[in-house]
């Protein structure tokens, strides 16, 4: 390869987006649930998607992973994700914190963190884990049932950045904690953002707007707006026509 | 007095044949949500494997070294078969609970038939060393030592399987699969490749049950396993799905009500108070004593 080539690569692989995302349809229960919805994720940057409740935020998140059946394509860095298994997506470089957190309730903190270790540097991770959430390394043989919402954010956002992922999808890690817990999540997501890319699902638009560099906004299953983050709260109408808020006040839900 | 020990400790050795029935179904149904109801078979071709050896391989002269032969042997047949049963007739029906109760309802009629086929349907009996029946004095009861020695083995097995559970990846990734199938393979780990291994492993111990069941119950007959797998599903039912303690206690309730009912009240009756049981648990406690737990 010579050096003009070399650099042109560079160039492409700096502005090409990480993930494009085509013209995904998604059909639940007889209803229409995503509608063509097309955007880009550009590397090292946040994606905020944005939307009312039902808008299709977390549909979209499960059908990049293969936890629901679509049509379209999701492109990860060239590599066509639709119709591969969960755990092969996954294996492509890409973190997960559910809705939910979804923690293995009856397994230890320490057994929920083994568990997500895919990668030969994960046991590194471990200590950047730990000083993250020091909580996590105190509670590491409870149970991670009996732990407190905020714990277990903790510990869902921890099995995603055990591995170095090339993308974190995550969806709404501030729903449901008290304001000091969603300061720590949204500190650590700071922290991830310097090294990773992430597509963020995020009702609070103050934690969004702290995180985010760049939003999609879904109105029932279809891209209503996308572009910079800024352009949200340069244009009210656009965050109060589709968010149902006064994004520029400052945006407390 | 002698006559309750000795109910008791009948009822603790017919708890391990349960136990041994049932850990694996109850495994299988945790982790796959498949109802295999060809496990009973399994439970039947272990005591087939066990008498096969027994009667055959006379080049072991000692008894109790061939009975050793004998139940590894079963075990490793439960491991193939187990493992067998998944790849061919399950893996391509995951998801389908009709097609997999008719392809294991099937595969265990056409077990039935084949071992009677083969081996036809009169009692095969085992040989057995002497100190089989021989007794010991407990308590004043005087107890086959055949009894203690399927509790051992079953406890044995139980202690062999939590730790398995407890201290191994594939343990982990099992536990975690009970749970919450989905979210394991949201962390990249192929939940598919635990599932041949829990069916060999659910083969393994009813195999070895039947090689055991074949000395408790005075011989092996083809409709053996078959017989004893609605008791193997009412316990994992009491016991709560995917939960391994839950199954060695159940399993020790339903051979203990099975056993007393039987002996104190009426002959038969027993088998109807192990459906009350179960009814009265459903009515309690749905998810069983300890439901969704890998534990």
């Amino acid at each position: 390869m010579t050096s003009d080539a070399v650099t042109a690569a560079t160039v492409t692989a700096a502005t090409r987006p990480l993930v494009e995302v085509r013209d995904l349809d998604v059909h639940r229960a007889g209803a229409h649930i995503l509608d063509g919805v097309s955007f880009d994720v550009l590397p090292n940057r946040v994606t905020a998607l944005l939307g009312r409740n039902g808008a299709g935020k977390t549909t979209t998140l499960l059908t990049m992973l293969g936890l629901l059946p679509g049509t379209g394509s999701v492109a990860f860095d060239g590599v066509e994700l639709l119709g591969m298994s969960t755990h092969r997506i996954v294996q492509q470089s890409i973190g997960y914190v559910p809705e939910d957190r979804e923690v293995f309730g009856q397994l230890t903190v320490t057994e929920n963190l083994r568990l997500a270790m895919r990668t030969p540097e994960a046991e590194s991770r471990l200590d950047l884990v730990h000083e993250l959430f020091p909580e996590l390394h105190d509670r590491r043989e409870q149970r991670a049932g009996t732990l407190s919402g905020g714990q277990q954010q903790m510990v869902a956002i921890a099995r995603a950045l055990l591995n170095p992922n090339r993308l974190l999808l995550i969806d709404e890690p501030s729903k449901g904690l008290a304001p000091i817990v969603v300061n720590e999540v949204v500190a650590a997501l700071e922290r991830a953002a310097a090294d990773t890319t992430i597509l963020l699902v995020e009702q609070n638009l103050q934690v969004a707007r702290r995180l985010a560099t760049d939003i999609v906004v879904l109105d029932s299953g279809r891209v209503a707006h996308s572009g910079p983050m800024s352009e949200l709260f340069d244009d009210p109408e656009l965050a109060h026509r589709f968010l149902g808020v006064a994004a520029a006040a400052g945006g407390a839900p | 007095m002698s006559t309750f020990v000795l109910i008791f400790v009948t009822a603790l050795g017919l708890a391990g044949l349960y136990f041994l029935l049932a850990a694996g179904l109850s495994l299988i149904f945790g982790l796959m949500d498949v109802l295999n109801l060809a496990h009973g078979a399994f439970f039947g071709i272990g005591g087939y494997a066990c008498w096969l050896v027994m009667d055959h391989l006379t080049v072991i002269g000692p008894l109790t070294l061939r009975f050793f032969v004998a139940v590894i042997a079963a075990a490793v047949v439960g491991i193939v078969v187990g493992a067998v049963v998944e790849k061919l007739l399950i893996a391509r029906n995951y998801g389908n609970h009709l097609s997999q109760i008719l392809i294991t309802i099937g595969l265990s009629f056409v077990v039935v038939s084949l071992l009677g086929g083969i081996f036809t349907f009169e009692p095969k009996y085992i040989v057995q060393p002497a100190w089989f029946t021989d007794t010991v004095e407990i308590f004043g009861a005087r107890i086959p030592n055949d009894r203690l020695l399927i509790l051992g083995v079953a406890i044995t097995l139980l202690v062999g399987l939590l730790a398995f559970l407890r201290y191994t990846r594939h343990g982990l990734i099992i536990r975690a699969g009970v749970e919450n199938r989905n979210m394991v393979s949201a962390l990249g780990i192929d939940v598919g490749r635990s599932f041949t291994l829990v069916f060999a492993i659910g083969g393994l111990l009813a195999a070895v049950g039947g090689a055991l069941g074949a000395v408790y119950f005075n011989g092996v007959t083809p409709g053996l396993g078959s017989g004893q797998l609605i008791f193997g599903i009412i316990v994992v039912v009491i016991g709560g799905l995917g939960s391994i303690t839950g199954t060695a206690v159940a399993a020790v309730l339903v051979a203990m009500t099975q056993q007393f009912v039987n002996y104190y009240v009426a002959v038969g009756l027993g088998d109807i108070a192990v459906v009350a049981l179960l009814a009265v648990v459903l009515l309690v406690r749905p998810q069983g004593l300890l439901g969704r737990v890998a534990r």
